[in-house]
């Protein structure tokens, strides 16, 4: 309803308008999560539990619940830097540099792609296309280009519900136009007075395989995190 | 001369006896020279192969470059010094990009290393020539190692992703113009090399590269606070560390072998000095000196040496020379191996390795022969013409 008046003058609403809209509706102050990964292989499926604290886009620690081989791995993202806690080498080390770039527990989505918090409007440049349709929800299509040069992926479209301010589809492109990686959200309920997308699913789109789903079982906004959680000591 | 042609008419005399430790002692002489011969020439053949295919006869390294270090290669390049133009536009200097990719063979995602070379390099064998496709498609060439690995064909198309040097992810198809087949496997496994300036363009480092590689013309100035140089000794380094593991690892057969034969004549000897007592008190009685029957016994062993010698050319040298020329087949699985091996291996023999084989199966049966010939300077002669054990 927030476009209503472009879309009765037939006029696209501003990209920075639906992208102010989006982060106001996805964005809390906090956050605590319990998801399933599923991280759709070529041979088999692998499943992962695990519960996420977030502050914000700097600060969140994941603590992963099941397999038993995964169950007491820890993660901690502080602004840039990422550490990491494995039970079985029982050390803490830094992901950083290269290591950034390997894939998180073997999915679809690497360390990179969790680590990205700058905002979009600091790296794109953000048009709308146009509408379009998906599962018969009427969708605004935005693309942003980047101009800055130290991005990952130099193009990326997002497919935007127009009613509900939520991405439904993205879409991360190559600097020649190749499709890279995508990324569809579905199954979108309202909570706590705010619509929100509970699975996602990322494919890597040069690799086949059904990619990684990622399903929110319990998600609570706003709510008192102790300062202790995002902190090096909590991850032992 | 006389303790000569005695010692010789024992040995000769002792018939059977003489002849399998002549044998015995023939085949370590050609065992020894076989296996050494065979190291060496694996050894000659692995380092031209190396020559030929990846470090030509030296190379320039950006500071930063580890080749064991993957996470270096984001910052080791730097811009071709002026003075190198000239000779890599003749094909004499091999300006070499080196970054990492990823690219899907059957839909999985694997880490590779691309290449970047100019297609007019004449510095080392890669078939950099059959680059050539029209612009709208990368060409490139990979080993049959990798080329077999992840069943690529000439002609297929395959997709890569890279980044450039800001960190943006990219991506384009490679039309696959040539397989190559090499021994060497550290320009094949897990690599694909494209036209120079095609992957400079890529990851926007115009007239960047990260090593270089020479002919037999030297190097022109560069600057030594960016570039370093690695000459053929440091590069080979690593076949030299296998073969000289490999060669205590082969010694120990022959060592063996040699001990067997050692045994042989040590047996006999000790033998020959109990049975030939009343000889040996015979030629003291005669006037011979101890020290002179001890010089007659040892020479009686370590002409062994020489017989045994004499035995080995006239079955070896045949047989070690078929093996030079025809070469020892290595079998498949050795192509995987981490170093440059050939199909077959031409063994290579020289002088030296002959003189000191030679001279160090003669030291050693003399020196088995003498120890239990010490004996007979203890021997009273009265008693041993007696034929008395002492």
């Amino acid at each position: 309803m927030a476009f209503l008046p472009s879309v009765l003058f037939g006029q696209n609403p501003s990209a920075s308008r639906i992208i102010e809209q989006i982060d106001k509706n996805m964005a809390s102050k906090n956050r605590i999560m319990t998801a399933t990964m599923i991280v759709h292989g070529q041979r088999d499926d692998r499943t992962m539990e695990m519960k996420v604290w977030s502050e914000g886009d700097k600060k969140s620690f994941t603590e992963y619940l099941s397999p038993a081989r995964d169950k007491g791995t820890k993660m901690l993202k502080l602004a840039d830097q990422l550490w990491m806690f494995a039970p079985s080498a029982d050390r803490i080390i830094q992901i950083s540099g290269h290591m950034l770039r390997q894939s998180v527990m073997g999915s679809d989505l690497s360390y990179e792609d969790m680590m990205d918090d700058r905002k979009l409007t600091d790296v794109y440049n953000a048009v709308v296309i146009g509408p379009d349709n998906i599962d018969g929800r009427p969708c605004w299509v935005l693309e942003l280009r980047a101009k800055t040069d130290d991005v990952a992926y130099f193009m990326r479209k997002m497919w935007i519900d127009q009613d509900r301010n939520i991405p439904l589809k993205e879409e991360w492109y190559a600097k020649a136009g190749k499709l890279l990686k995508q990324t569809t959200l579905s199954d979108v309920k309202k909570l706590n007075g705010r619509w929100f997308p509970t699975k996602m699913i990322y494919k890597d789109m040069l690799k086949t395989g059904g990619g990684t789903e990622f399903v929110i079982n319990d998600i609570q906004f706003d709510v008192n995190i102790p300062e202790s959680i995002f902190s090096k000591a909590a991850l032992r | 001369m006389i303790t000569f042609k005695l010692a010789f008419r024992n040995l000769v005399g002792a018939g059977l006896r003489t002849w399998l430790n002549v044998f015995v002692l023939s085949l370590s002489y050609v065992v020894i020279i076989y296996m050494n011969g065979m190291l060496d020439g694996w050894n000659v053949q692995a380092k031209s192969d190396m020559m030929n295919w990846d470090t030509g006869q030296g190379q320039l390294w950006q500071k930063n470059y580890d080749p064991s270090d993957p996470f270096t290669l984001q910052d080791s390049f730097d811009p071709i010094p002026a003075d190198f133009n000239t000779m890599i536009g003749e094909g004499k200097i091999a300006p070499v990009l080196v970054t990492m990719a990823s690219f899907y063979p059957e839909g999985r995602i694997q880490s590779i290393l691309l290449k970047g070379i100019p297609e007019n390099q004449k510095v080392i064998e890669l078939p950099t020539a059959s680059m050539t496709a029209d612009s709208s498609s990368i060409p490139g060439l990979v080993g049959k190692r990798m080329a077999e690995a992840n069943k690529i064909k000439k002609g297929d198309v395959i997709t890569i992703r890279w980044r450039d040097r800001n960190g943006t992810f990219d991506a384009a198809d490679v039309l696959i113009t040539a397989i190559f087949e090499t021994n060497v496997p550290t320009v094949d496994g897990g690599q694909i090399w494209i036209p120079l300036s095609r992957l400079q363009k890529m990851m926007q480092l115009p007239g960047e590269a990260t090593l270089f590689i020479r002919g037999k013309s030297d190097w022109p100035s560069f600057g030594k606070d960016q570039w370093i140089v690695k000459d053929l000794k440091s590069l080979t380094a690593d076949i030299d560390q296998v073969i000289k593991a490999k060669s205590v690892s082969t010694s120990i057969l022959y060592l063996i072998l040699l001990l067997l034969a050692m045994l042989a004549i040590f047996d006999t000897q000790v033998l020959s000095i109990f049975r030939r007592q009343r000889e040996i008190g015979t030629q003291i009685a005669l006037g011979m000196t101890r020290g002179q029957v001890v010089r007659l016994f040892t020479l009686e062993g370590a002409m062994n040496g020489v017989l045994a010698a004499l035995l080995a050319a006239v079955y070896g040298i045949p047989f070690l020379a078929s093996q030079a020329k025809y070469g020892i087949p290595m079998p498949k699985a050795s192509n995987s191996m981490g170093m440059a091996i050939a199909e077959k291996i031409f063994p290579v023999y020289s002088v030296g390795l002959v003189v000191v084989t030679i001279c160090f199966v003669m030291l050693t049966a003399l020196v088995v022969s003498y120890i239990p010939a010490r004996r007979i300077a203890k021997m009273n002669p009265t008693e041993a013409i007696k034929g008395k054990i002492q």
